[in-house]
């Protein structure tokens, strides 16, 4: 049998190249949603800690921030998944959601240090100029801070919206059948342990450069906001 | 002449940990007033100005304005904030704004200036500094003396009852000081309260009317310039002079 013939065998009876394509939508369901989950989870730290760190009042707030960074980075994403599935909501029957919420919230903690390290990037003369035109805090991180922060942010942002595709391949750990898993299943199948693989290795490959290449793109384009 | 008070600084204290860099400042400074802060870097002169509005919390003592003390947890600092425009060495201006936009935005926000008022009084005051024909563009594409005219204007957009400078011209090639001056000389002679952290001697002496020289954190030495400059009477302060003068 030639190697066509076998990957003919592998993907295109009963339409198994469909397990593939099915897999690929709950890998990019997660990510996305989870990419979602980081940013407003990131942002919030990331604000709540510029607010926080020189204000004693807000002292609880700042701690309540840092035991949550230092505990999501502490475990490794499977535990964490596996923590979310099978303790936290042990009750879940949908795999999905669970991993969406549990890659969030990991990424979250990784977010927030980028946002915040934007944040900071941008000249403290800005708040100091906001503040003295009478802006509160708020109003001058809304309108001067986080509008410059961004350009520093979103390239940081795109890295880690990579790193996160990535990671996803262990959601097939909690009865997500992501494009990994939906490759092992092939595998399991069709005792084709070769051709599976390298295919979801090609997938992941693809999806990468692609990012890489739409996010040397927008870089370029906020580089070239930066000169006017 | 109490009513003619615009701020009055008592006993102001500013430590930095250990470091005390403000050992007690009393001072009046009235409507109309122009006055010039001098001393050697590190006498304390800018953080007594940014204590001024509260971008230095002071360690202690009170400021008083529109009768308020600045120094206590309860007052509104934003709102007070309004009414004391202040210019920074390093202009501030918001980089990813037009010069319209950096000009309107805290009147529109802050005061609820209808966008077309607020446009038509920029570029009003924007006429004034020679530069209506930059609104549109960028604070990145002007030079210093440019930007620091903006900046002037920007803080005058929120018609404040003083305005503030950090030593203005200090970050400017030397060509440009002079046109920044020149917009702060109009502004002394229209009657605004000014209080000015300078370097700029010359200035000093022709608009303000009175010079404070700060040293090692206390008022070493006040007067009307003339005083100051021709008969200086401490010490400190006549080798300060001798060194920039």
């Amino acid at each position: 049998m030639s190697w066509f013939d076998k990957l003919a065998e592998t993907f295109l009876e009963d339409n198994r190249y469909m397990w593939m394509v099915e897999g690929l939508g709950n890998t990019l369901l997660i990510t996305i949603g989870a990419l979602a989950i980081g940013v407003v989870i990131g942002t919030l730290i990331a604000v709540a800690k510029y607010f926080s760190e020189d204000n004693k009042k807000l002292r609880l707030l700042n701690w309540v921030c840092d035991v949550y960074t230092t505990v999501i980075r502490g475990i490794p994403m499977t535990v964490l998944l596996l923590l979310f599935f099978f303790v936290i909501f042990a009750s879940a029957r949908d795999g999905i959601p669970v991993a969406i919420a549990a890659f969030g919230i990991n990424s979250g903690a990784y977010m927030a240090e980028l946002i915040r390290s934007g944040i900071n990037a941008v000249d403290k003369g800005q708040m100091e100029a906001a503040r003295s035109l009478g802006l509160s805090r708020g109003q001058a991180m809304v309108k001067i801070i986080m509008p410059q922060a961004v350009k520093y942010i979103l390239p940081a942002i795109g890295n880690e919206l990579i790193a996160l595709l990535k990671e996803t391949s262990v959601a097939g750990y909690v009865a997500v059948v992501d494009i990994t898993k939906a490759a092992t299943n092939i595998r399991n199948k069709t005792y084709d342990a070769v051709n599976p693989i390298i295919l979801l290795a090609l997938v992941y490959l693809v999806m990468v450069v692609a990012l890489t290449r739409l996010l040397a793109i927008l870089e370029r384009r906020l580089r070239k906001s930066d000169g006017k | 002449m109490e009513n003619n008070v615009v701020i009055q600084v008592r006993n102001l204290k500013k430590n930095f940990g250990q470091n005390e860099v403000l050992k007690g400042i009393d001072m009046d400074i009235n409507k109309g007033d122009v006055v010039c802060v001098i001393g050697a870097s590190g006498s304390g002169k800018s953080t007594f100005l940014r204590c001024l509005n509260m971008l230095e919390v002071p360690t202690g003592g009170d400021i008083l304005f529109e009768d308020a003390n600045l120094t206590s947890d309860k007052v509104d600092l934003n709102r007070h904030r309004q009414k004391m425009g202040m210019v920074f060495q390093q202009f501030n201006l918001f980089p990813h704004l037009t010069i319209l936009d950096n000009l309107t935005l805290a009147p529109m926000m802050l005061k609820k200036l209808p966008k077309a008022e607020a446009e038509e009084k920029a570029l009003a005051l924007l006429e004034r500094v020679g530069l209506a024909d930059r609104a549109k563009d960028y604070p990145g594409q002007l030079s210093g003396g440019q930007k620091q005219r903006v900046a002037i204007v920007r803080a005058l957009c929120m018609e404040p009852e003083v305005m503030l400078f950090d030593e203005p011209t200090s970050a400017l090639d030397p060509e440009m000081v002079g046109e920044v001056l020149e917009v702060m000389k109009d502004l002394a002679k229209a009657g605004m309260t000014m209080v000015v952290v300078t370097h700029e001697m010359g200035f000093a002496r022709e608009v303000s009317n009175r010079v404070v020289f700060l040293d090692d954190g206390v008022v070493a030495e006040e007067g009307a310039p003339v005083e100051i400059f021709d008969n200086p009477q401490c010490e400190r302060l006549q080798s300060f002079l001798s060194k920039v003068l």
